[in-house]
Parts: C-alpha cells; sequence; structure tokens
C-alpha cells in the first residue's frame, strides 16, 4: 500500500514539475490548460461542499427501510418518477450524481433506480432545462425530455437484469 | 447554486436544533467522502481541462457547420461525449449556431451526449461503480441521444 502511495506521489509530483517547466517556458497550450483546469476545480468545489452535506445529513436521518421501501426491489414504478424528481432538483451535472447515486444504493435502492437518477441527473436538471428551453425553444427541450426519459428508464431496468444475471455488485466501500 | 446552499443550510439548521451528535456525524461522513473522492476529482479536472483545450468551441462549430447533416451528427455526438462543458456554455452556443441554419437534429445530438455521456467523468464514475458499468452506460446513452436526434430531426422535418 504505501509502496504504491509513494510511486502516486512521485508520478503526481513528476507531472506538475512538467508542467511548471512548460508554463514557464510560455507555453500557450500549458497557459489554457492551467486556465481551464482553475475554472473547472473552482466550478466544483463550490458545488460538491454542499452536496457532500446533504449526502451526510441523508446517511444519518434516512433510514433504509424508508429507501429500501420507496427505491428498493418491490418498489413500483413511483420509484422511477421519485428518482427522476430527485434528479430534476439537482445542480451540477453527472459528477454530483455519481456519489449522490451510491449514496442511495448503499441504502437499498435498486440498480435500476440508481441508473434512471444517474440518466436523469444528465438530462431533466431544472435550472439546465429552463435555460436549454430559453435558447433552444421550449419544442425542443419537450421532445427531449419526452423520448429520452423513456429510453433511460427502458435501458436502466434492462441493465439491472443482465447485471444481476451476471452476479454484480457494487464497490460498497468506493468511498471509504 | 444558491439554493443549494440554502437548503443544505436549511438541512444542517434542523438537524442540529433535532439531535446534535448526528448532526456532527453527518458532518464527519461528509468530511470523509469527500477527502476520499478528492484525488479523482483531480484527475477529473486535468482531463477535463485537457479535453477543453484540445477541443475549443470554435472547432466544435467549425465541424458541425462544414459537414453534411449525417457527418455532422455522428462528429456532434462523439464531441459531445468527450467534452464536459456547462449549460450555461454549451446553450448559447447553440442557440447561435441554430440562428446560423445549423439543424435541430444536429445540435439535439450535441447537447445530450454532453449530458448523458461523460469521457472526462470516466475515473469518477468508474470509482463508484465499477469499469464494467460505467462502459455500458455511456455506450448506452450514445445511443439514446442517437435517437432522441433523429426523432428530434424528424419532428422538426429536417429528415424527410
Amino acid at each position: 500500500m504505501s509502496k504504491k502511495r509513494i510511486l502516486k506521489a512521485s508520478a503526481a509530483l513528476l507531472l506538475l514539475s512538467v508542467y511548471v517547466f512548460f508554463l514557464k517556458a510560455g507555453s500557450l497550450p500549458a497557459k489554457g490548460i492551467g486556465e481551464n483546469f482553475l475554472t473547472f476545480a473552482i466550478y466544483m468545489l463550490r458545488i460538491l461542499p454542499p452536496v457532500f452535506i446533504l449526502i451526510g445529513l441523508f446517511d444519518v436521518w434516512v433510514k433504509e427501510e424508508t429507501v429500501e421501501k420507496h427505491l428498493g426491489r418491490n418498489s413500483g414504478i413511483a420509484a422511477y418518477l421519485w428518482a427522476t424528481l430527485l434528479a430534476s432538483a439537482m445542480a451540477g451535472g453527472l459528477f454530483v450524481a455519481f456519489p449522490v447515486a451510491h449514496s442511495l444504493y448503499r441504502k437499498g435502492a435498486r440498480l435500476s433506480v440508481i441508473f434512471t437518477y444517474i440518466g436523469a441527473a444528465g438530462i431533466c436538471r431544472i435550472p439546465m432545462t429552463t435555460f436549454e428551453a430559453y435558447f433552444m425553444g421550449i419544442q425542443f427541450t419537450l421532445i427531449r425530455l419526452m423520448v429520452s426519459m423513456p429510453l433511460v428508464i427502458i435501458v436502466s431496468i434492462v441493465m439491472e437484469r443482465y447485471l444481476q444475471k451476471t452476479g454484480y455488485t457494487m464497490n460498497l466501500l468506493a468511498d471509504k | 447554486m444558491l439554493y443549494l446552499y440554502l437548503f443544505s443550510a436549511a438541512g444542517v439548521i434542523v438537524s442540529t436544533i433535532v439531535n446534535r451528535e448526528k448532526t456532527s456525524a453527518a458532518f464527519k461522513i461528509a468530511f470523509l467522502k469527500f477527502y476520499h473522492l478528492l484525488p479523482v476529482l483531480l484527475i477529473t479536472a486535468i482531463i477535463v481541462s485537457v479535453m477543453l483545450y484540445a477541443i475549443p468551441d470554435e472547432l466544435i462549430q467549425h465541424y458541425i457547420v462544414h459537414n453534411n447533416k449525417f457527418t455532422a451528427l455522428l462528429i456532434a455526438s462523439v464531441m459531445g461525449s468527450v467534452t464536459l462543458m456547462p449549460g450555461f456554455i454549451a446553450f448559447p452556443m447553440c442557440g447561435a449556431l441554430l440562428t446560423k441554419g445549423v439543424p435541430y437534429m444536429i445540435l439535439s445530438a450535441f447537447t445530450t451526449t454532453l449530458m448523458m455521456v461523460g469521457i472526462a467523468t470516466y475515473p469518477l464514475e468508474k470509482k463508484y461503480f465499477g469499469a464494467k458499468v460505467t462502459i455500458i452506460r455511456n455506450v448506452a446513452s450514445f445511443f439514446i441521444a442517437l435517437i432522441v436526434a433523429v426523432i428530434t430531426g424528424i419532428f422538426f422535418g429536417e429528415l424527410f
């Protein structure tokens, strides 16, 4: 473990020094990439802390039975609706959806609901959709939503069946 | 973004009033999860910044405008898959392309892959769900985006 860590740390250090070398040499790509990195890193750092606090609160307060009942194995069609609504209220994008989906799974949500949630987090977020409708027209947005959401749900169900058949288990300790 | 902060602040306040110990446990969980995610976030941010630099907006626009419908459709969906662009940049750009006469179908392929397919977020997704699920989900999403684009094209009369 520690050997692996040292290797990783030295690789990171090497990468960083190569980058700094190019930056000092006045390389334009280095400057551009650096600017992009800062913009994106700041964006992530602004959005993720409140998301993780919500995940923490969800972890201590929401009972497994509740998630299991509404989003679990024996939940009905309403579970997909819940997943979609939950995702619609989100900000960010896929990178926010993954940790939230992982927490939901750990509390007993079924795989197909998780995949629906991730898909919906991509395509249904209300802040983004209103923006889209403004620039592209409401018709465009409505067609996109009406065609993609049913497809997302169907694919999620098929994926769950396939993964269960192959004995897939998610790494529950991925964030430990 | 603001309502996200307001919402989590409200959650923290209510939680603290009801049970102080549970709230501090929640903070601990939040911090540990975030801390363990940091290396992958760093890698994701590096990939995104390199890709955004390698594929600037002008390049995307150039390829989408100067090609026939079907080539443009494919290029748009591949570019949407590899880049990661926030909506507040992507939609104004697509709105501008629309006025230049780019079909709805192609813009639909671009925006839908942008939102659903994440090559740049691959390390992040893999960490949580494993490589297999990540690949299946992204490939499936790519095809969903293509179907959505074709139906959009049919609806706006761009195909027939």
